[in-house]
């Protein structure tokens, strides 16, 4: 889409674009070169000096068994809170759309958490299940669970996936019924009248047309669950126990600031660079798709 | 909808009202814990109605912090964690308007190569260039600062986005007549474009202002001084000696005051967020 009217200004607009383009070339186009500099090199350990070893850290990061753990963990936590956040909205939304006079205000109950930073929304979920005294924990003990997340992987695992589900909720509740409010209700009311009831309606038509959201829908909880859910794996579980819960970005994190291995942290931010790019170019695809619509 | 038996509308219901209480959950736990002394919340379990050291509580994080994490009063966090969210806001809103303006309404060589300069911002999030940007803030002297914590975070490619294609939707008569009138282009986008932008900078407001509040890998690296951290990372650092001495009561007095600002944002400015969240994808 082009405009018909421009303005004429030598200048003019190189000014008005230079902020924006001095932020990006010093924050973001500098130290993203950086990375991929320093995922050649290999540096000594006082950074006096560094030698050019190709793809040397890309191998051994491939080869590390705790970088192979820690891709099986960010793809098992993403799934599980995106499958997890998905379904739960979905069934809330296509309630709420049901509950036609009361949707705002169930809107307005249900949106809060999008508002809570992940860091504080593990904080409220590690409080409920804390061993000694999360109300959780007691219950749990009550039916015969023992539950001690500090201790037991898979625990530490549901726990952070639970809390950063909670916050993801909201936000696909919010885009579902947006969805579900755009598909014609003559539609339905046809299948209706034809005999289909509720759940065949669901299926047949329903979930078919809300496809696009929820295709939408799964890249960001992806996104999300890589890069936005470290504050709650940093404050709840710092990775542990064992490495259970060691998402990718956490151990770029950890390497790069505690491990002090900058070849390796930087050979990891080419890797989620390079995850990053897939997971838009996907984005956008979809959305070219839908303007075909 | 098509069917109104009466067993259906109930069960629509009790699965609302069951996730509104899953929902709700742990901000109301919390928010009890944070009312009773500290021996109430480590009684197994805990009690389920709001008690009456509300004042003690939150007057004590408020005005002399907590003394395992140095007693830095949390009102202290509180406004840096406002400074750092209305700064990241305003900042992103007045650089991304300026730049989708010079994009739509200018020919000019280089242009696309600019607009693709800033698109590029969007596949590189903070947490997967963590090292070398931290290394360029301190080289700049930026840690424990407030333009530390703002400045790395304002380019934005979805702001310039939304921006220009609300600028394209913008009819080419109003341009047309403000130049016929003599008027120059800053005169055109500080009297006709910004005024009329108005919503949308509303809607993008809101969830800026949450997306600079909460944010976390940023502030966590760049400040090391206790008094220029944000609230959300003072939440961690009590976390972090819970161990040693349990202080849920103040930990949870602290959650609810990081929690507060956002959610306060969202509830009364609801109808600009879901407009602002939902219809730029539309």
């Amino acid at each position: 889409m082009q405009k018909r009217v421009l303005f004429h200004n030598p200048w003019l607009p190189y000014v008005l674009l230079a902020p924006q383009i001095a932020v990006t070339l010093v924050f973001f186009i500098w130290p993203a070169s950086q990375a991929i500099l320093q995922s050649v090199l290999l540096e000594d350990p006082f950074g006096l000096s560094s030698q050019f070893v190709g793809l040397e850290n890309f191998q051994r990061l491939f080869a590390d068994p705790h970088y192979l753990n820690s891709l099986r963990v960010t793809a098992v936590f993403s799934i599980a809170v995106a499958l997890l956040a998905l379904t739960t909205a979905l069934v809330l939304a296509v309630m709420a759309d049901r509950a036609l006079r009361f949707a705002v205000g169930y809107r307005t109950l249900l949106v809060w958490p999008y508002a809570v930073a992940p860091a504080v929304a593990g904080v409220l979920w590690l409080f409920l299940f804390n061993p000694t005294i999360g109300i959780l924990a007691y219950l749990l003990r009550g039916v015969g669970i023992s539950w001690n997340h500090y201790l037991d992987g898979g625990q530490a695992m549901l726990l952070v996936v639970i809390a950063a589900a909670w916050k993801q909720i909201s936000y696909n509740f919010l885009f579902f019924l947006a969805g579900l409010a755009a598909i014609p209700r003559t539609l339905i009311e046809a299948a209706a009248i034809d005999g289909a009831g509720p759940v065949r309606r669901f299926w047949t038509i329903v979930f078919p047309l809300l496809s696009p959201t929820t295709f939408f829908l799964v890249v960001i909880n992806v996104v999300y669950a890589f890069f936005d859910t470290f504050g709650t794996i940093h404050a709840v579980t710092q990775g542990g126990p064992a490495r259970a819960t060691e998402i990718l970005v956490y151990k770029v994190y950890r390497d790069g600031f505690i491990g002090l291995d900058l070849g390796g942290s930087a050979a990891q931010s080419v890797v989620l660079m390079a995850i990053v790019i897939g997971l838009t170019v996907a984005q956008f695809r979809f959305i070219e798709r839908r303007i075909q619509y | 909808m098509v069917e109104s038996r009466w067993w259906i509308t109930a069960l629509t219901h009790a699965v609302l009202l069951l996730g509104v209480l899953v929902v709700l959950l742990p901000i109301y736990l919390a928010f009890v814990a944070s009312t009773h002394p500290v021996q109430n919340v480590i009684q197994v379990p805990m009690p389920m109605l709001p008690g009456g050291h509300f004042w003690e509580n939150y007057s004590q994080v408020l005005g002399r912090g907590v003394p395992t994490v140095g007693n830095v009063p949390i009102a202290v966090m509180l406004f840096n964690s406002l400074v750092m969210a209305l700064g990241i806001a305003a900042g992103k809103i007045a650089i991304s308007i300026l730049s989708a303006f010079a994009i739509v309404y200018f020919r000019f060589p280089l242009r696309m190569a600019f607009f693709w300069l800033i698109f590029i911002t969007l596949m590189l999030p903070v947490e997967v260039r963590i090292v070398p940007t931290f290394q360029v803030a301190a080289d700049l002297n930026l840690l424990n600062s407030y333009t530390g914590l703002i400045l790395p975070l304002i380019a934005s490619a979805t702001a310039t986005f939304l921006f220009r294609q609300f600028f394209l939707t913008v009819p080419d008569e109003l341009a047309e007549a403000a130049r016929m009138d003599g008027a120059g282009p800053m005169r055109f986008f500080f009297d006709i474009l910004l005024p009329l932008s108005r919503t949308n900078i509303a809607a993008l407001f809101v969830i800026l202002f949450i997306y600079g509040w909460n944010q976390y890998l940023w502030p966590l690296l760049i400040t090391t001084d206790r008094d220029m951290t944000t609230v959300v990372i003072s939440v961690q650092a009590l976390v972090s000696v819970m161990e040693e001495e349990p202080q849920w009561h103040l930990l949870m007095a602290v959650a609810m005051l990081a929690m507060l600002p956002p959610v306060a944002v969202v509830l009364l400015m609801q109808r600009w967020f879901v407009k602002g969240l939902v219809e730029p994808e539309k």
